[in-house]
């Protein structure tokens, strides 16, 4: 008795006070402030220490917080000063001298000076740092060349690399390469990473876990002040809830919209941006057993697949087709000259009549999402359909995405002869170094899973790597892109096109082909 | 009564090991580790292993098995490496979060549910029994992250009533009001299955009831209807009814994993999704070891409050 009277007063209670405290609040608009961005981000940052982390997602939010010694100029992936003024580089290309920017501090208020960059690096890259331990740093061998890191005077830093290394400006200008205030990690250790210190446009101003990441306005900034008060970045994993959010009005920009969703955004008061960056969609083939090990029939599944489609009506036109290894977006090093393999089912079958190579069949390793891997599936199987409609019989098997990583990485050697992978990098060196030379096959520590060799790619590549001068560099990948394209050991597929959804009320926004959210110039109204 | 209590929570020690046990296991043996997950392109074997050796996951298997039972005994269940903070800091925090949700839901699909049956055996085969039955079959029958997708569309982003997602409003929020505005639609739609189990298994039990000769007495001796209803036959109703609870309360908990995605909600299913997919191993294993623990507590709460509630139960 007494249980039910409780329930029944209860009820009425719970249910009027429910409504009552509901429909009070109900004329709050989703509209967002003046002055303060809200950004739909696609997960909740790991740290905001740019050495310990490895996600665009993250560094999204830091290059608004903290400058490197260099960046990429707008718009484009060339290396221009930031917080060096200029560098020299010594003949023999091992060492380089920067001059440090004058006036500089850390929104903490220290100084920044040579003695801030040779902390940064030592803690990277020295073991019996004290604040190594602050680490772990994944993406510290980005640096792994630099033998040592000297403070010639004040403002004057040199480091000295075992062996000439062309990409060490790009990776330099990369988000590992960010500046963090010395005093500050020295004082937050291990929680550095959640009251970060910087010398960027924005400071930090709280981290609500899973809400928000909000950052205002650095009002000692040495150069061009923010036009924002404040930005605060939202992590909305859910790609539809993201989008709701965007149509609500409950944000003001979103990144990564999905390819099916941009349609909603046609009209007068959402504004679609997008940038073609340094991304390449291909297909791993297996080279050294199988069909795939002669040269006719990797050309062959070039000929076969229609990428025109797969970009039009799979990735609903927000990537393009893929020419060679080296992506577009690289312009000082991309080959103009290449066209990509046509759409010729025909040629295809001529090619593997020739090799006799008619039936084969072929296992194709497929994931089903991952970074960069875009819409993996429904591309997969595009792809398998267009294989078999000129011979080949491919059976797909798919995995989730460190499961793939973990089968494809060690080799495809006994497992498969074909594998979906992406890459985003920063250097056009990278990629080729690291997944298309002799050197870089699975036993020797490389991603070239599908064992391509050609001495002469590897030769090129060496040579590009040491050579200083950007000029004699563009000239041997363009070189190395020719032969690639002719050896075909992937399929070359798609290059994707980032975009970036904002709303009317946003200005100067423009997308990096680097793929980083600089924020500093845009202004909310 | 305080004897079978303290039997019964000793019980929960071995359930728990073993689950400390599974859960441990399977996170070793699903393909993927932490390194390749954080290092994604660039897991080169050699990197793989360095930063997999920087981790600590370089032990051997059972060693690092007791190492972490024992830390997580001394309340000490490691530092999350996806999200560099403290486990159990992380997880009280999500917790609280999902009680919330799961609380209000759970409250809103156990007095729903009963009204529901009540009203429908009451008026066996009257148009409010129909018309209930008609709107419960519905709400069992659409998933809950579905329903949520088309709440957002509709009062969301059509309407503007509500907000899409989140726990609190991103400025000027923080308040209760500000909470209960975004607890309206992820709360209602976690609760609408639930409701549909609980009215339906009510109404079995009353009209059950309802059959009995002591109802017939009561009426005979002129007891109001309603005094017959909400007081005889209800009260009896109950003790089938709060086993069913129990097993609701479970649902809602477990439900509110699709919920906290579709609408953003920073629970504890949110973060294991996460965990999960990042091989968070340390924050996975805490954060399922702590919803077991608590799921097996409420169960022996469940227990005791129908052995309380029904004098024939032998405790």
């Amino acid at each position: 008795m007494s249980l039910f009277r409780l329930t029944r007063r209860t009820v009425m209670a719970a249910a009027t006070s429910f409504l009552a405290l509901g429909a009070a609040t109900l004329p709050a608009s989703a509209q967002t402030p003046p002055g303060v961005l809200i950004v739909g981000q696609i997960a909740e940052p790991k740290s905001l220490d740019p050495a310990a982390v490895t996600a665009v997602n993250d560094f999204r939010i830091l290059v608004n917080l903290y400058e490197g010694l260099v960046r990429y100029k707008p718009g484009t992936l060339e290396v221009e000063p930031q917080l060096a003024t200029g560098w020299e580089i010594s003949e023999d290309g091992t060492e380089y001298t920067f001059t440090l920017r004058e006036g500089v501090t850390f929104h903490d208020g220290t100084p920044f000076n040579a003695e801030a960059v040779k902390f940064n690096f030592d803690r990277m890259l020295d073991e019996s740092h004290p604040f190594h331990d602050t680490g772990p740093f994944p993406l510290a061998f980005f640096f792994s060349s630099v033998e040592k890191t000297e403070v010639v005077d004040d403002m004057t830093v040199k480091f000295t690399l075992s062996a000439p290394y062309a990409p060490f400006l790009s990776n330099l200008a990369y988000p590992t390469g960010l500046m963090v205030s010395p005093a500050a990690v020295e004082a937050g250790g291990a929680d550095f990473g959640r009251s970060p210190v910087g010398t960027g446009p924005f400071t930090f101003a709280e981290w609500r876990s899973n809400e928000a990441v909000v950052i205002e306005k650095n009002a000692d900034y040495w150069g061009e002040p923010a036009g924002t008060e404040a930005v605060v970045f939202r992590p909305i994993t859910d790609a539809n809830t993201r989008v709701a959010e965007m149509l609500a009005g409950g944000i003001d920009m979103m990144v990564e919209v999905p390819p099916t969703a941009l349609g909603q955004f046609q009209g007068e008061s959402f504004n679609v941006v997008e940038q073609a960056g340094p991304h390449v969609w291909f297909l791993i083939l297996n080279a050294k057993e199988g069909p795939f090990a002669d040269k006719a029939v990797r050309q062959a599944a070039n000929y076969a697949i229609n990428k025109e489609a797969i970009v039009n009506d799979v990735l609903e036109g927000t990537a393009e087709v893929a020419a060679g290894p080296t992506p577009p977006a690289f312009a000082w090093a991309y080959n103009e000259d290449l066209d990509p393999y046509p759409y010729d089912p025909e040629k295809a079958k001529d090619l593997l009549a020739q090799a006799g190579a008619e039936g084969a069949e072929l296992t194709f390793f497929v994931t089903e999402g991952g970074s960069g891997m875009l819409d993996p599936i429904p591309m997969g199987t595009a792809i398998q359909a267009d294989l078999n409609a000129v011979g080949f019989d491919v059976s797909i098997e798919t995995y989730e995405w460190n499961t793939f990583l973990g089968e494809v990485n060690p080799g495809l050697e006994g497992k498969a002869d074909m594998a979906e992978m992406a890459w985003m990098t920063n250097d056009p060196d990278t990629l080729p170094y690291l997944a298309l030379r002799t050197d870089a096959w699975p036993d020797k520590g490389g991603f070239n899973s599908g064992y391509y060799s050609n001495p002469e790619v590897d030769a090129l590549l060496e040579e590009a790597r040491t050579a200083t001068d950007q000029e004699t560099r563009a000239e041997l990948y363009k070189q190395m892109q020719e032969i690639v394209q002719e050896d075909a050991p992937w399929v070359f597929v798609a290059n994707w096109k980032q975009n970036a959804v904002t709303s009317d009320r946003v200005e100067g926004f423009e997308l990096e082909p680097s793929f980083l959210l600089q924020l500093s110039s845009v202004v909310k109204n | 009564m305080g004897a079978y209590i303290v039997k019964r929570l000793i019980s929960a020690i071995p359930v728990l090991f073993g689950i400390t046990v599974i859960v441990f296991l399977i996170m070793a043996m699903i393909p993927g580790d932490p390194a390749t997950a954080i290092l994604g392109s660039y897991a080169t074997p050699e990197n793989v292993e360095k930063l997999n050796r920087d981790l600590g996951l370089d032990k051997p298997m059972v060693q690092r098995y007791f190492i972490w039972l024992g830390n997580m005994l001394t309340g000490d269940f490691g530092r999350s490496f996806s999200l560099n903070r403290p486990v159990l800091d992380e997880i009280l925090e999500r917790f609280s979060a999902t009680l919330i949700l799961a609380g209000v839901s759970f409250v809103l699909c156990s007095l729903l549910g009963i009204l529901a049956g009540v009203v429908s055996a009451a008026r066996q085969y009257g148009f409010a029994d129909k018309a209930i039955t008609f709107t419960v079959l519905i709400g069992i029958s659409v998933p809950s992250f579905f329903l949520g997708m088309m709440m957002i569309l509709l009062f969301a982003v059509k309407l503007r009533w509500l907000p899409v997602s989140g726990m609190y409003a991103i400025y000027g929020g923080g308040d209760l009001p500000d909470l209960i505005y975004h607890l309206i639609m992820p709360a209602l739609a976690l609760a609408a299955v639930a409701t549909g189990v609980v009215a339906r298994l009510s109404r079995s039990a009353m009209l059950e009831v309802l059959r009995q000769d002591y109802i017939r007495t009561a009426r005979a001796k002129g007891v109001p209807e309603g005094r017959v209803i909400y007081g005889h036959a209800l009260r009896a109703a109950m003790v089938s009814i709060i086993p069913v609870l129990g097993i609701q309360a479970g649902f809602v908990l477990s439900g509110a994993v699709y919920i906290e995605m579709v609408f953003q909600w920073p629970g504890i299913g949110r973060m294991l999704v996460d965990a999960i997919l990042k091989r968070d191993i340390l924050l996975v294993q805490g954060g399922v070891v702590f919803v077991a623990g608590c799921y097996v507590l409420f169960n022996i709460a469940v227990d005791v409050a129908q052995g309380l509630l029904d004098p024939r139960i032998k405790t």
